[in-house]
């Protein structure tokens, strides 16, 4: 990689404007394809035999039946996707998710498929498959599986991280702790200590579109898959390696996507597609009902955390300590270590401490949700910042103002920051309008931060010019919050022509090199970075060509504003050639001009945001109303400002229903009990106020145009900005999200009766 | 020689220590002596591990060199949404 990723200050063009979505039309014409939009010929329609139970032991699964019903064409179980995993725990959970092999682990694991003509004959197999279970004792909540009597979901899972291994097996798979100088010590400084215990239910990513995905295995071993996801390079190694294939032979093409959150960074239902295909022998599509998705593709972790700050009277936090225990599912995962590491990313901390468990349940297997684990964290920690600052007495922005982490401060996950946002953003709420605009009877204000990695990764671009000038980008990273068009951006102002002459598309696993999922934010900061190495070395090109055309050394040819320019008074007749003369001529000075890239983008920028939320609570009937809602946010750079406004306003939109109304609501058998947007409900448009936005640009020096990632940091405030709003609403503490009508009654009666 | 701060769960695999000496110019060789000295990160690094260094995360650059004085921590590789 010839490529210098630092940032330089540079005034802009194309990137920071505002033009028109390029997919935009497509999809409120309904021609965009989704992932159930794409049809082969001769396809069956695939369907998934879920357990019914939380816990049960698999004894026998009889397919017989089923597979003797005219118009069934395959009935597969775990027999049929043997464990290939060589001992790779990660992925043998995968394999065991995909299709329950000696145990069901949640009510919704699949535990049998079939592909048949059609969707009325696939259910009616379904039906005629027998299997005999053992029911076991379950546990869904993450306190109670943490219990020594709770019922054990792995009996191979002995804690890791402890001092001494343990001799029993547990559902806590792993402890973690994170923090640097002394709390006990910095506690016994402190005038003004607050404790408190938080819960937060577990949500889901509630994308509109269901998981779906064409798969095809051919007779000479190579196979295709069309699938809804965020990455569709991960999910080919992945499918590849659980079906036995080699992942050249498998081409994966990413669909438009409906939302995925971090929910499509998984592979569900694809390698049962992909293995019932095999068996068939023809393509199999394969769509979740509404049903399966919340009953088996991951939500977030439900989560138990308590948490402690210690301050002096003049505002100084002198201690933050917090125990954090997020719910895994039936598998392994770090969620509790994420929180462990985001809880107090925000503030300048002496002496800080965290400890995760990450707690098995019998719930479906935990997926990433937009900054996965931060928002409960930061729901927890900021609702006691915001009770201590009245405490002491301060104004809430004041304290954090006080405390916030700056540039070479030592972040509570270890590094030293660079230049970062969270003093900035305060200071920004702290005098916007919202601040001091008045409430009525019965509203609250609260505010809150949040903080968020982001991350850069393996990245492939091509970018090839056109005869007529005209440039297509083939980029690698799925386009879930408007990277095309953003990515169209750069290239425009790399190359200085106009944006309406740049077409980006998604290229599929067989067209580019390899590229990371579009998670982690990292989508156009990742991309961002591969697009302008690529013009770049196509700018190379262009030069040399246009030196061929000029006759004269290509060192005297510069690159200005989309044209070669001869540098020098000798040439001083030649003006200027611009790109598409240069791409015109391109047949008779060497061929088709291109720029390729391909790179680890290294270096993604910390993010921090802070959010204001005006809310009113009827004391009558504890429903609740969003009044009005403000995000500040630092961006880097806003490379499609319109683009980052709504991934403002989308994450503050999210945080509002998973602070408000969603919840996974399982009944006493172990079985959810709401899983549809009717019982599950999510904001609609009448739940929501206008969102306002502001960005901020404090450039991340590890990029060229000093880009950050924007996707996920809006998720993690909302949760402690409403709570803290609904507290300040009815003068009582709330800790338990969301915080449904009769929850606030309960708090409230709670409250009366002392 | 680079002293390299374990976080998180990673001070597990080397024993419960918090701290390393470790002789490497690069990330490779950090790796590759973290797996000769202490087998259990073997399977760590594998699975993938982070390396701030001066506070900038790198997830894959291998070749990343260790300048002396650096300061180094070693974070799980993390996911996002």
């Amino acid at each position: 990689m010839n490529f210098d990723p630092r940032y330089s200050g540079r005034s802009f063009s194309s990137v920071g404007t505002r033009p028109i979505r390029p997919d935009g039309v497509d999809k409120v014409t309904g021609r965009a394809r989704y992932g159930a939009d794409f049809n082969m010929a001769g396809q069956l329609v695939g369907r998934i035999l879920r357990s019914p139970h939380a816990h049960a032991v698999i004894r026998k699964i009889d397919t017989s039946k089923a597979e003797k019903l005219a118009g069934v064409k395959a009935v597969i179980t775990a027999k049929d996707l043997p464990d290939l995993t060589d001992g790779d725990a990660a992925m043998y959970d995968i394999l065991d998710n995909s299709m329950a092999r000696t145990k069901a682990l949640y009510d919704g694991h699949a535990v049998a498929a079939v592909a048949a003509i059609d969707a009325r004959t696939a259910r009616q197999a379904l039906k005629l498959i027998e299997v005999d279970y053992e029911v076991l004792p379950h546990v869904t909540d993450v306190d109670e599986a943490m219990k020594h009597h709770a019922p054990l979901i792995n009996d191979a899972i002995f804690t890791e991280g402890l001092e001494e291994k343990p001799v029993k097996p547990s559902n806590v798979t792993k402890r973690t702790q994170y923090g640097h100088g002394d709390v006990h010590q910095g506690f016994a400084q402190a005038d003004f200590v607050v404790e408190r215990s938080f819960k937060t239910e577990q949500t889901h990513q509630g994308y509109i579109e269901p998981h779906a995905c064409v798969a095809s295995v051919n007779p000479d071993g190579t196979a295709e898959l069309w699938v809804c996801t965020q990455g569709h390079f991960v999910y080919r190694q992945h499918c590849a390696q659980l079906l036995g294939m080699e992942a050249s032979k498998l081409r994966v093409t990413s669909s438009e996507i409906g939302g995925g959150f971090g929910g499509k960074t998984h592979v569900w239902a694809e390698p049962v597609a992909l293995a019932l295909s095999r068996k068939a022998g023809r393509p199999v599509k394969l769509v979740m009902t509404r049903d399966e998705v919340f009953r088996a593709s991951g939500p977030t972790s439900a989560t138990s955390i308590d948490v402690k700050i210690g301050a002096k009277k003049d505002g100084t936090i002198t201690a933050a300590e917090a125990t954090l225990r997020y719910s895994c599912g039936p598998y392994a995962g770090m969620w509790a270590e994420i929180g462990a590491m985001t809880a107090f990313a925000c503030y300048k901390l002496e002496n800080v401490k965290t400890v995760g468990y990450e707690v098995l349940v019998n719930r479906p297997k935990t997926a990433a949700y937009r900054a996965p684990s931060a928002p409960m964290a930061a729901f927890a920690v900021e609702s006691a910042v915001d009770e201590l600052a009245k405490e002491i007495g301060m104004d809430p922005v004041d304290f954090r103002i006080k405390n916030a982490a700056q540039e070479g401060t030592r972040a509570s996950y270890g590094p030293v920051y660079g230049p970062i946002g969270i003093g900035p953003t305060l200071e920004a709420v702290k005098n916007h309008p919202h601040m001091k605009a008045p409430l009525g009877l019965n509203q609250g204000r609260g505010m809150a931060c949040g903080f968020w990695f982001n991350f850069g990764g393996q990245t492939c671009t091509d970018l090839n010019i056109g005869m007529d000038g005209s440039v297509s980008l083939a980029v690698g990273t799925v386009d879930v919050g408007g990277s095309r068009a953003s990515l169209s951006l750069v290239a425009a102002e790399e190359l200085g022509i106009d944006y309406s002459h740049v077409k980006a598309i998604v290229a599929d696993t067989s067209s580019l090199g390899y590229n990371d999922m579009t998670d982690g934010s990292r989508g156009t900061f990742s991309s961002s970075m591969a697009t302008i190495s690529a013009a770049r070395n196509a700018i190379k090109v262009l030069r040399e060509r246009a030196a061929q055309m000029w006759d004269i050394p290509v060192d005297d040819v510069a690159w200005e504003k989309g044209h070669a320019v001869a540098k020098g008074e000798k040439h001083g007749n030649l003006g200027k050639l611009s790109l598409k003369e240069i791409a015109a001529s391109s047949g008779k000075t060497g061929g088709p001009i291109a720029g390729h890239s391909e790179l680890v983008a290294d270096g993604a920028g910390v993010s921090f945001a802070t959010h204001i939320c005006d809310i009113e609570v009827d004391p009558e009937t504890g429903s609740t109303r969003v009044l009005r809602y403000t995000v500040v946010q630092d961006a880097g750079k806003a490379v499609h400002p319109t683009y980052v406004e709504g991934q403002y306003q989308g994450g503050a939109a999210q945080g509002i229903g998973w602070a408000l109304n969603e919840e996974y609501i399982y009944g006493k058998d172990g079985r959810l009990q709401n899983p549809g947007f009717l019982d599950y409900r999510i904001p609609v448009c009448s739940d929501l106020p206008m969102i306002d936005t502001q960005i901020l640009e404090i450039p991340n020096p590890n990029h060229p145009y000093g880009v950050r990632g924007v996707g996920e940091t809006s998720i993690v405030p909302p949760l402690a900005a409403i709570a803290n709003a609904v507290s300040n609403a009815v003068g009582v503490r709330m800790t338990h999200i969301p915080m449904s009508p009769p929850r606030i009654l309960a708090a409230l009666e709670a409250e009366r009766e002392g | 020689m680079v002293e390299v701060t374990l976080w998180g769960s990673l001070g597990a695999a080397a024993g419960g220590q918090s701290k390393l000496d470790i002789e490497a110019k690069d990330i490779r060789e950090l790796f590759r002596k973290l797996s000769e000295q202490y087998p259990a990160f073997e399977p760590l690094i594998d699975r993938g591990i982070a390396v701030a260094i001066d506070g900038t995360i790198y997830r894959d650059t291998w070749s990343k060199e260790l300048p002396p004085g650096a300061e180094i921590f070693l974070l799980p590789r993390l996911a996002g949404g």
